[in-house]
């Protein structure tokens, strides 16, 4: 294989795993923005979005209509664990509700193991998007490119959703102070429950469109879930916009790192997100730390 | 405090004659709640007193266990068993607190998670320690003239170490230093303005968790003769935290019930069923949302004791 469709090949592979990160990293950020918490069962919301897709595409063969499905499922489940959970910890510690998260990763990977198996099931892309095409000499499956174009979209409705919306004002109100917005009149409990829904929703679709690329394992969400962490510190916690930058870079430097230097890869992302952390704590994006 | 102390030997003499009546599964066990106890309260110290709340306490384990299979290869004995492993993690501590204490809260947990992945990410890759296998056939040294290979020898060895740690860190926690720690965890800036220098302080502490760590990581390596990247995992970081939570934070006994209670729910459920790792989420979640103050937190409540 020659040098530039090599190149190009890599970049693209890089922006869909970037597009990914990006719907991954928006519920973790805008979660941690508003309810401040950190959400360690993110990645676990991904991983039941897969398989919720699976299962969705296994009974109807249709796999648009469990790309629609999966986010409600997991709205449904995001809903309840901040309704009955979640709730009761705002008061406590912050570290209460790392913890409680922690322990609903243990319990929703082997819920999935149970129920399908700890093998790796391959989820087939849609026939729409089955085949391949050359773009500069460089052979890409087409299901890639769709996963790139659906993820720009998605973030330009989230912009527009979060900018230019009522809805969206009240959730950036929440993540620049939530005690005041809830004195304003705006009913900051039901928001919660949404942003969080809306976030595991996210998560949700990230698993069905993530599925025909890297298929459904149970770890699929534990491994997934320090990168992500790691675009929203590096992008900067709450910021929406910092989690797109912070995903398209972390995308590209993943994957050319792998195909580059394999063995420095990993280990530079995390040297790369320890001098963030010092040296600009509140991330290429954030507001600065009050 | 004679109470304490009663209680304390009381253990104590019951791990001692444990191997007598029980087979060897359940005192490999009996070692594995030792050395996890050993780490989870290292980690209390830092938690529970200190206040910070580390993700990537599993960094010392994995380099104290990965430093002893490296050295006891070497040159079997107390130094490469117990002394390098220590210092190792020890310094390294000092280097990565000395960049984490400056930020606190998720920040913190951030930083000190992106530590410990550096560390596995390396092992995990480099073949001269054994890439994602790690090494294998560590042997036990002899100590004192006692063979530590035979299980007589390896069971004394980890009660007396079992026992010099808890001491060490119930000396430091009542100790001055250990109000300190106290303070800074209930109000830092307060700490600062009445004089402490509150960052010396948590390095401090940082340090002893760190090299404790290291010596629990050692001793792991040397129960099973092999450490692999996984100690290095964040979820290895993560277990200790649930020990620690399951046993009580803040109480240093109760890291070492929670390190039983996790091994044994651990070990129980998956002699009845596959589905222990659902059943221990579960019961992590009960217990941070009916009983945050664990183990010893229920038993306090109950039986009315106190600190």
């Amino acid at each position: 294989m020659s040098f530039v469709p090599d190149l190009f090949g890599q970049a693209l592979n890089g922006l869909a795993y970037g597009v990914l990160l990006f719907l991954l990293s928006v519920g973790l950020t805008l979660v941690f923005g508003m309810l401040d918490v950190v959400n360690l069962a993110h990645g676990s919301f991904y991983m039941l979005g897969a398989y919720s897709g699976l299962a969705l595409i296994a009974a109807t063969g249709n796999f648009w209509l469990a790309l629609v499905a999966a986010p409600v499922v997991l709205a449904l489940i995001g809903a309840l664990i901040e309704r009955s959970c979640l709730r009761p910890l705002y008061h406590r510690s912050p570290l209460d509700q790392v913890l409680l998260t922690f322990g609903f990763i243990y319990l929703f990977e082997d819920l999935v193991k149970w129920i399908w198996g700890g093998r790796i099931r391959s989820i087939p892309a849609p026939d729409l998007f089955s085949g391949s095409v050359t773009l500069f000499g460089a052979t890409v499956p087409s299901y890639r490119l769709f996963v790139i174009g659906f993820g720009l979209a998605m973030a330009v409705a989230l912009w527009f959703l979060i900018e230019r919306t009522r809805l969206g004002a009240i959730v950036r109100a929440g993540v620049f102070d939530a005690e005041m917005t809830a004195g304003l009149g705006i009913n900051i409990d039901r928001a919660f429950t949404g942003v969080f829904a809306f976030g595991a929703a996210l998560a949700g679709l990230s698993g069905v469109i993530a599925g025909p690329i890297q298929s459904a394992y149970p770890a699929m969400g534990a491994s997934i879930l320090i990168p992500a962490l790691i675009v929203v510190v590096v992008g900067g916690l709450g910021s929406l916009k910092g989690s797109l930058a912070g995903s398209l870079v972390i995308g590209q430097a993943e994957t050319f790192g792998k195909a580059w230097f394999p063995e420095a890869a990993m280990l530079i992302i995390y040297v790369v997100t320890a001098l963030v952390v010092l040296l600009r704590p509140q991330g290429l994006f954030g507001r600065p730390l009050k | 405090m004679i109470r304490h102390a009663l209680a304390f030997l009381a253990i104590a003499l019951a791990v001692a004659v444990f191997p007598a009546f029980f087979g060897n599964y359940p005192v490999k066990l009996l070692h594995e709640v030792l050395i996890w106890g050993i780490f989870a309260m290292s980690l209390d110290l830092l938690m529970g007193y200190a206040g910070m709340v580390s993700f990537g306490h599993s960094a010392f384990f994995g380099i104290g266990g990965y430093v002893a299979a490296l050295a006891l290869k070497v040159y079997p004995g107390v130094l490469s068993a117990l002394v390098l492993p220590a210092l190792a993690a020890g310094l390294a501590a000092l280097v990565i607190g000395f960049f984490s204490i400056r930020v606190s809260g998720v920040y913190f947990i951030i930083l000190t998670l992106a530590f410990s992945q550096m560390f596995y990410a390396y092992t995990f890759q480099v073949a001269w320690l054994g890439a994602e296998d790690g090494i294998f056939g560590v042997p036990r040294t002899s100590l004192f003239g006692v063979d530590l290979a035979r299980p007589a020898g390896f069971h004394v060895y980890l009660l007396v170490l079992a026992a010099l740690a808890a001491l060490t860190l119930w000396r430091i926690v009542r100790s001055p230093f250990g109000h300190v720690l106290r303070g800074i965890h209930e109000n830092e800036a307060r700490m600062e303005a009445v004089g402490y220098p509150v960052n010396r302080y948590k390095l401090l502490a940082f340090v002893i968790a760190g090299t404790i760590a290291g010596v629990a990581g050692s001793l792991y390596t040397q129960l099973n003769g092999s450490i692999a990247p996984d100690a290095f995992l964040w979820t290895t970081s993560g277990e200790a935290l649930l020990m620690v939570i399951i046993g009580g934070t803040g109480t240093l006994g109760g890291a070492m019930l929670g390190s039983a209670a996790f091994i044994l729910l651990q070990s129980l459920v998956s002699t009845y069923t596959e589905r222990w790792m659902a059943i221990l989420g579960l019961t992590f979640v009960l217990l941070v949302l009916f009983a945050p103050g664990g183990i010893v937190g229920a038993l306090r409540g109950r039986v009315g004791l106190r600190a």
